[in-house]
């Protein structure tokens, strides 16, 4: 298992070198150049020049990555061009917002998308059953931006039960991270109801029963265990789509988080505002899916060996 | 001869049907038999005659729908099992009657140890605490024949061999020290020489324990070496219900005859095995008389009209075929069976 983390570690370098290379290619191909930007309308030729000059901009391409990823390692990701602050220092204001939306987002996935699931499950068939997948169904085919226009709609201007936007208290979480994490739990309550409809049928289950063992022990000790290995790849999976939501939910709600950074950042051509932000985010990816794989594999050793 | 006389089980015109699309398959249809504490009563027929649907039905395990004990009675100890309420039926199961399965790979859970699975009966059970109950679990499986148990019980199904699975499944049902034992062909599934063992070690705890055993199987060779009596089952009904001894000397049932020389023997010069022609009728679609008729080489116009009953030919043989009742003279009307 040891090995097996470190391993899962050193394949991460790789992927961050690539993201930061394709991040900053794009960045180098995108129409609008930041030092004309910077020098403002009716800059004279020389004056672009020479802000060009200052940000390194009139060296080769490779250099400068290279030059940027020397830096990156030692957590100098370089200047805003719009603030003039250290990039690293705005991620890290906004960074603790974006997980903490991450976080309940994932909460309502998981808790929200396995009970459904299990309910689903225990009652095939019944009303809740029925319902329990209508709705997930439309969970998983609305858009989050869609969701988190209407939930603002409903109760936010007409119930006034939250807060329309912004982001502190824990009454502007709720509205957010059910719009960034009703998608993935969709996908989970369906994905713990298949695994529980299968896993009832298996012999261990008749072997639960034959001991004389009470139902609720039988669906919840020996049933839910087995039925959430499937579930936890699903759950890593929606890890990825968690990310590029959190870009749309922070515009919906207007939260200052790291997807608007970036957002606003690619908007005024802050190239190392951008390039920061993107692998920040790409390094919290990779070991999110690390922690997921680990999990996995924990869980997934008796059956990987049959 | 060992003699039992004390009835532990009584199963009277049990019936288990599944409703299906394709129609109602009459899995078990009526069958009655006893078991007397102690004996060991062997059930044997084809694959899908019926023979796990009787045993699940036992215990009230048959998964509903599509399946519902339709009739009958099962008298343990005087009580019958249909009557009781689900809460009651599970103080008895894993207690007083358990099962042992046909699949040692996938009976047990994936994801708990050996000794936790029998520690759980035991607890359940015989209201033990954790560690006490966990040491009987480790008790077991030295009883069970399993090499370091200490060791083993720490481990999960995945690190034990089938044999060793079927071991512990046999040292889950006896944890209890239950009355009736059910053991749905437990060796099927293993290597001859595994299988040897493990039906040695049933005897042996068999008769430690006293507790009545019901081994299903479709070997006769296995009811000779471990039955007291033997059933033997066709299309989810009795054919023929005796002494296991009797069914070699002096079988009855053609199916029964059937059987047997479908079996190699050593101790005769056979040419060549016979099989039984034709196949099992659909259980969707039954024919009206004997289930066996279609097959059966001494079929007359009574056997495709009326099913015949289980009778006595003997003080402790019943067989059901019109061949051994007083209608089989008066019917001459012998069927013209083409290929038999
Ligand atoms: N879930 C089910 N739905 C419909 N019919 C079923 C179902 N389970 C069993 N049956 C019927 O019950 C019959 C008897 O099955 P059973 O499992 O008792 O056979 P068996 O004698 O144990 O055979 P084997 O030797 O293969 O284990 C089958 O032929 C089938 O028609
Ligand atoms: S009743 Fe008739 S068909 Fe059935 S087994 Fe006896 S002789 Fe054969
Ligand atoms: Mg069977």
């Amino acid at each position: 298992m040891f090995v097996f983390i470190v391993r899962r570690i050193l394949q991460t370098i790789p992927v961050l070198l690539g993201v930061s290379l394709v991040v900053f290619l794009i960045m180098q191909m995108v129409p609008g150049d930041p030092a004309t930007l910077l020098a403002g309308e009716g800059a004279t030729k020389e004056t672009i020049e020479m802000i060009r000059h200052q940000l390194g901009l009139d060296r080769p391409i490779l250099y400068q990555y290279f030059d940027y990823v020397i830096h990156a390692v030692q957590g100098d990701f370089g200047e805003s061009l719009r603030s003039s602050r250290p990039v690293l220092d705005e991620i890290l204001v906004r960074l603790p917002i974006t997980l903490e939306l991450a976080l309940a987002s994932i909460f309502i996935t998981v808790v929200l998308g396995m009970v459904a699931g299990i309910i689903s499950a225990t009652k095939q068939y019944s009303a809740s059953d029925i319902s329990i997948m209508i709705v997930a169904l439309l969970g998983i085919s609305l858009p989050s931006f869609w969701l988190g226009l209407m939930l603002i709609y409903f109760f936010s201007v007409n119930l006034q039960w939250f807060p329309v936007s912004g982001w502190g208290t824990f009454k502007h979480m709720i509205l957010p991270a059910i719009t960034l994490g009703a998608g993935g739990a969709a996908i989970v309550a369906r994905m713990t109801r298949s695994s529980m409809l299968e896993v009832v049928r298996q012999d261990y289950i008749r072997t639960a029963k034959a001991k004389g063992l009470k139902e609720h022990v039988i669906i919840y000790k020996h049933g839910l265990k087995n039925a959430l290995i499937p579930v936890i790849t699903v759950v890593g999976l929606q890890f990825g789509a968690l990310l590029g939501g959190t870009v749309l939910t922070e515009s919906v709600f207007a939260i200052n988080g790291l997807g608007r950074l970036i957002v606003d950042a690619i908007r005024t051509r802050d190239l190392p505002m951008v390039q920061g932000g993107v692998l920040i985010a790409s390094v919290i990816f990779v070991f999110m899916n690390l922690a997921v794989d680990v999990l996995y594999r924990y869980f997934n050793k008796r059956i990987d060996l049959n | 001869m060992k003699q039992f006389d004390e009835k532990i089980l009584e199963v009277k015109n049990l019936q288990t049907y599944f409703f299906t699309d394709e129609g109602t398959s009459k899995a078990v249809n009526g069958i009655s038999f006893t078991l007397n504490k102690g004996e060991t009563l062997g059930i044997v027929g084809e694959s899908g005659s019926g023979k796990s649907i009787t045993s699940l039905s036992l215990l009230r395990l048959i998964q509903s729908p599509p399946g519902k004990i339709t009739g009958g009675s099962i008298l343990f100890k005087g009580e019958d099992l249909l009557t009781k309420t689900e809460k009651q039926m599970r103080s008895i199961r894993g207690n007083e009657i358990s099962m042992i399965f046909q699949e040692p790979m996938t009976s047990l859970n994936p994801v708990y140890s050996a000794g936790e699975q029998i520690a759980e009966a035991i607890r359940l059970h015989q209201k033990l605490g954790k560690k006490e109950a966990w040491n009987k679990a480790v008790d077991m499986l030295r009883l069970v024949g399993i090499p370091s148990p200490e060791k083993r019980a720490k481990q999960e199904p995945h690190e034990l061999s089938g044999g060793m699975r079927q071991r512990v499944m046999i040292a889950m049902a006896l944890a209890c020290h239950p009355e009736v034992l059910i053991a749905d062909e437990p060796t099927t599934a293993l290597d001859v020489t595994i299988q040897a063992q493990i039906l040695e070690l049933i005897k042996t705890l068999q008769k430690d324990f006293g507790t009545a055993v019901i081994l299903i199987t479709h070997d006769l060779g296995v009811v000779y070496e471990t039955c007291d009596r033997v059933a033997v089952m066709y299309a989810g009904k009795i054919v023929e219900y005796t002494l296991a001894k009797e069914i070699f000397t002096n079988p009855k049932h053609p199916y029964t005859i059937g059987l047997l020389n479908s079996l190699p023997r050593l101790d005769m010069d056979q040419e060549e095995l016979t099989t039984i022609p034709g196949t099992v009728p659909s259980p969707y679609n039954m024919p009206k008389g004997c289930s066996f008729a279609p097959r059966c080489a001494h079929a007359k116009r009574i056997c495709e009209q009326a099913v015949p009953d289980l009778q006595s030919t003997g003080p402790s043989t019943q067989v059901s075929c019109w061949m051994f009742t007083p209608q089989w003279e008066q019917d001459h009307d012998v069927q013209e069976k083409v290929g038999v």
